[in-house]
């Protein structure tokens, strides 16, 4: 691994800005920067943002697995709980159709010039996440801690090679974009 | 070059796009993209300028220092990027209100903005309390065959779709 390149930290600085543009650019041709597309998936409409999410994933997947495999990354799972996981996936749930954007896209919408992104939907982010920042000593200890997962991967919890569940949900993805698009979605 | 200037791609040479962007901040940052811890340091910033060096007690901003790094630029890049893409292919423009949310609830940006201001609240606060979002769980963590990062997204699915079904076919 690039362990030299990883601590230097403005060299690391410029390739976030560097991989945020890519990242902006790429969502704003997926048409993601867009309100409209948006609450078309929500609504079950428009399957654009299932197509590049699940897409994404499988290349995603595919590639960083056979890095690892190579000694060149290292995973980063993130831990979890069903008090953590499940009920603030809810809450994060409820604020994606009611805002119409998620914290990637509404950076994508603020650059293609929405107004209600930038003035309304990125000042009510940072109030949501001031005011978790503020509850965080009390949740910590109670709901956030409850039913914690002993697991962080799959290939952990079923106890076998990573390869044997990479393969198997790779195909399973892309199965199921090829079902949405023979049924016209 | 056509490519640049088209308004819109492929959903899959876009993800594929991203899953290939997604190896590179592996290899080269040692990092999944992620964006909503980027929001949560920012309001760490903004509270610090108001109220001092005592928000960096904060057992929250101890864990989560409110300071720019690594994703912070990312989030910043997002725009700028979106904003080049927008330029090139004539995209871009300043507006108020979306297409889909005036033909529901009328062309006033006020109501847009409050709704707006509104569901940022829910989701910032969302997106700290699950630990990531869309890009963090949605895409990095789901690639990873994370646990949490699975249930995080279907969980984001179910309360979206269950949202935007009130909102435009009970209210709208």
């Amino acid at each position: 691994m690039l362990t030299k390149l990883h601590g230097s930290k403005r060299t690391q600085l410029g390739l976030g800005l560097a991989a945020g543009f890519g990242f902006g650019f790429l969502l704003e041709k997926g048409g993601v920067a867009r309100y409209d597309v948006i609450i078309g998936q929500l609504l079950l409409t428009d399957f654009t943002v299932l197509k590049i999410m699940l897409s994404a994933a499988v290349t995603g997947m595919l590639g960083v697995y056979l890095l690892r495999s190579l000694g060149l990354a290292r995973l980063h799972p993130k831990p979890g709980s069903w008090g953590m996981t499940a009920v603030g996936g809810l809450i994060f749930g409820l604020g994606f159709a009611t805002l119409g954007y998620c914290p990637g896209t509404i950076s994508a919408a603020v650059g293609q010039g929405w107004l209600d992104a930038l003035v309304g939907g990125l000042g009510g982010i940072l109030l949501g996440a001031g005011l978790f920042a503020s509850m965080y000593p009390r949740l910590r200890a109670g709901i956030l801690a409850k039913g914690r997962f002993k697991s962080l991967t799959f290939p952990e919890l079923f106890k076998v090679n990573p390869w044997v569940v990479v393969l198997p949900a790779a195909a399973l993805i892309a199965a199921f974009l090829y079902w949405l698009e023979s049924r016209g979605l | 070059m056509d490519l640049l200037t088209m308004g819109r791609w492929s959903p899959y040479a876009v993800g594929i796009g991203i899953g290939v962007l997604s190896w590179l901040t592996f290899i080269l940052s040692d990092k999944p993209i992620g964006c909503s811890t980027a929001f949560a340091r920012t309001s760490g910033m903004i509270e610090r300028l108001l109220r001092g060096n005592k928000v960096l007690e904060k057992a929250y901003y101890k864990e989560f220092a409110p300071r720019i790094d690594w994703e912070w630029m990312l989030v910043f890049g997002i725009i700028l990027g979106s904003f080049t893409s927008a330029k090139l292919s004539g995209q871009f423009k300043l507006d108020w209100v979306p297409s889909v949310w005036e033909a529901a609830f009328g062309p006033q940006p006020v109501t847009r903005v409050a709704v707006a201001l509104l569901g940022g609240v829910l989701l910032g606060f969302g997106a700290r309390w699950a630990g990531g979002c869309t890009s963090g769980h949605g895409i990095s963590g789901t690639l990873q065959l994370a646990v949490s990062s699975w249930l995080a997204a279907i969980c984001f699915f179910i309360g979206g779709i269950a949202a935007a079904f009130f909102i435009f076919r009970v209210l709208g």
